[in-house]
């Protein structure tokens, strides 16, 4: 039902601009190719922020920082009863989509589906949006490079999120 | 700051890779990663286009003044920055709500027009984001999504029985993150401005 309703929304919205177009006469074919004229330019003026983000993060991930890190935190972690297993995915889902998603489909098969663990995770993972990737396409496309605030309203609303994500959880699922 | 963040994943990732003896996985996503990057901005050219497209008509045809007019109460709370009426809002609308009903791919290139809409309004230094558009992102990085459909997708792939019942504690965790990233970004705005340069302040 869900999926059937965003996937009819689309071909409704665009038959909708269509004869409101048409309405008020605008061409509209010729409207939408030169409109359209402007997506190349703007997919490739996103491609070098896009390569320093995603380099930055690819390198950062296969270093295994991120396991190391859940190491360390693993005992602090367990003493505020949290589980270790979240951690690697509560770094990841600010940097990378897939590596979220990959992440949250490995610890989904290691605990099964039906496990808080793995509820939580997809609260974590549902709840928010790839922060360092939205950060440098949006800039990016603008030719924006001194982000200001954006960064640290965007790390707090995600550490924010990830502890909010843990007692929403704890509450539902435990 | 996004300069430090960067050097620090770099640095950071060749120190640990050469105490972990990964350094040949560190290399190798160098190039995986660049590759990527450009095969993520390639693919977004069809689509992109495509909405950008639609996007014209619903601006010549005076639909998105229409909806700008409709809902400038609504988005001049959230950014007071823009003058009332002004396409922008729509544009930010559009984006708002594609992304809250998921369709990402759709959210992306209004996104965009939003921001070179926010780009005509940023005052002299056109490097520098402008207050509008931090607070734009932070709505953008929290990610609002009314049903994560992600997340509930693998769920049904490994059987769960009952997937669905992440959706309501996912909008209590995505609504909240949002209102406290909106509240941090409005008080750092309020405490550090934009800087205006000389020749404005004079003008």
């Amino acid at each position: 039902m869900i999926s059937f309703i965003s996937v009819a929304f689309i071909p409704l919205l665009i038959c909708f601009f269509l004869i409101y177009g048409t309405c008020k006469r605008v061409p509209v074919y010729e409207t939408f190719t030169q409109g359209a004229k402007e997506g190349f330019e703007i997919s490739v003026r996103i491609i070098p922020y896009l390569v320093a983000m995603m380099v930055a993060v690819g390198m950062f991930r296969a270093s295994g920082a991120i396991d190391l890190l859940a190491k360390w935190a693993n005992p602090f972690l367990t003493w505020l009863g949290i589980p270790a297993d979240l951690l690697p995915l509560a770094i990841v889902r600010s940097l990378s989509g897939s590596g979220a998603r990959g992440i949250f489909a490995e610890i989904a098969a290691t605990h099964g589906a039906d496990n808080p663990i793995t509820k939580t995770a997809a609260v974590m993972l549902g709840s928010s949006e790839t922060t360092f990737y939205v950060l440098s396409v949006y800039f990016g496309s603008v030719g924006i490079t001194k982000f200001r605030h954006a960064v640290s309203a965007g790390i707090i609303a995600d550490l924010a999120g990830i502890i909010i994500a843990l007692i929403v959880s704890k509450i539902a699922f435990y | 700051m996004i300069n430090y963040i960067w050097l620090f994943f770099i640095l950071s990732s060749v120190v640990i890779a050469f105490f972990n003896n990964t350094i040949q996985d560190v290399f190798h996503a160098i190039l995986s990663s660049c590759e990527q990057a450009v095969s993520i901005s390639i693919g977004l050219i069809g689509i992109m286009a495509f909405w950008l497209g639609l996007m014209k008509i619903a601006h010549a045809s005076g639909l998105m003044n229409l909806i700008a007019r409709i809902l400038s109460p609504l988005i001049h709370l959230l950014f007071p920055e823009i003058p009332k009426n002004n396409p922008v809002q729509a544009d930010i609308t559009m984006n708002i709500s594609a992304n809250a009903l998921g369709l990402g791919n759709a959210a992306t290139p209004f996104g965009i027009k939003a921001m070179e809409g926010l780009q005509k309004l940023n005052t002299h230094d056109k490097k520098t984001a402008s207050d509008a558009m931090c607070t734009f992102l932070t709505i953008n990085t929290a990610g609002v999504q009314l049903i994560p459909v992600t997340a509930i997708a693998i769920l049904a792939s490994l059987n769960a029985d009952n997937p669905t019942d992440i959706i309501i504690p996912t909008i209590i965790t995505t609504l909240s993150a949002l209102i406290i990233g909106i509240i941090f970004v409005k008080g750092l705005i309020k405490i550090f401005p934009k800087k205006v340069s000389r020749e404005e302040k004079i003008q």
